[in-house]
């Protein structure tokens, strides 16, 4: 039970950029945690006991838990449309899922603690729930940009009123008080695919939007409410498949800005293998 | 359906190269009323300033 908890307590710890973690934030997921540990605790000793309602509650808290999922979602919708960078549903998909299984693995955890503790002995049990925090960091640990793809700096410029990284046309900026601005302060950065499934999941608005966020949530953006021409935009370069990100930071410090881009993770929802399918492969070459 | 992208304002320095349509027009006498009306406007509404390179502004909600 306490090394479950403990293991939510873990995830946690990296949650920070991903979810808004107010201090109620923080209780809320730790208090859900700890009903998680507290189920997959006894239901192996109630398995034994023959008492079969606990299985009962094991689905109980399943479904609980799908419902917090939904929850979660509806808030951090309703919240991306006051942000000056919105996540974009897809992003926020993928943070109320990674919610729901990291209650499910908490349950695990503990299920397994329990288990080995009942047949075993504390010893035993204390053992498992090492292993069991190790592997479940492991499994959650998602894969970020940077293991898709390059990240490098690309040189912002105009042509005319039309505003390029690289040779990636962006937007059309009309006045020149916005242009000289881009010129002074704007950062853009490309990324290149290093395969065929890194170009199909980069192609994703959702993860453009969520590489954009990022950015942004990292090195501010110099922009309110009614300059909309400062938005980061991700755009796609056809022929290639590369994406460049253009951002007018507050801070202008391209290494960390590569950092930061590196460090988006990549959405499951975005995920696409096509190379793992032989039609995709064949299509490839 | 759904509109996403609407043009808010026209602004034009020539009054031959836009005639009345769905958004309002607006004339300036130099380039620099035009960049000034523009301004304002996409600040107003939120909206972005396009330039068509004939001297036409426009402004489009995002």
């Amino acid at each position: 039970m306490i090394i479950g908890t403990l293991t939510r307590y873990y995830l946690l710890r990296r949650d920070y950029r991903q979810y808004p973690s107010y201090p109620h934030g923080v209780v809320a997921n730790l208090a859900l945690g700890f009903i998680a540990a507290v189920i997959g605790a006894v239901a192996v000793p109630a398995l034994a006991e023959k008492e079969f309602t606990a299985v009962t509650f094991l689905a109980l808290a399943a479904t609980q838990f799908r419902e917090v999922r939904n929850l979660e979602r509806t808030m951090l919708l309703n919240l991306d449309s006051m942000q000056l960078v919105p996540r974009g549903p897809e992003y926020i998909e993928g943070i109320a899922r990674v919610f729901e299984a990291r209650n499910y693995l908490v349950m695990f955890t503990s299920l397994l603690v329990g288990g080995v503790t009942f047949w075993g002995n504390i010893f035993y049990g204390l053992l498992a729930g090492l292993i069991a925090v190790y592997a479940t960091g492991w499994v959650m640990r998602g894969k970020v940009v940077g293991q898709i793809a390059t990240v490098r700096e690309g040189k912002v410029y105009f042509e005319g009123p039309n505003l390029f990284v690289e040779n990636i046309h962006f937007m059309n900026l009309g006045t020149e008080e916005v242009r000289n601005n881009y010129r002074k302060r704007a950062l853009g950065v490309v990324i290149e695919p290093r395969d065929d499934n890194g170009r199909a999941t980069l192609a994703n608005n959702g993860q453009r939007m969520a590489i954009a966020h990022d950015a942004a949530a990292l090195l501010g953006v110099y922009r309110d409410m009614d300059t909309a021409e400062f938005t980061p935009v991700v755009r796609r370069h056809l022929d290639t498949g590369r994406v460049a990100l253009v951002i007018v930071p507050i801070e202008k410090d391209i290494a960390f800005l590569l950092e930061a881009v590196k460090r988006v993770p990549v959405l499951e929802s975005a995920l696409r293998m096509p190379l793992k399918n032989p039609v995709g492969r064949k299509a490839s070459d | 359906m759904n509109l996403e992208k609407v043009i808010l304002a026209v602004i034009t320095l020539d009054r031959d190269k836009v005639s009345a349509g769905g958004a309002p027009l607006f004339f300036a006498s130099d380039k620099e009323e035009q960049e000034k009306i523009a301004i304002y406007l996409a600040r107003i509404t939120e909206g972005v300033i396009h330039d068509l390179e004939n001297g036409v502004f426009i402004l489009v909600k995002h």
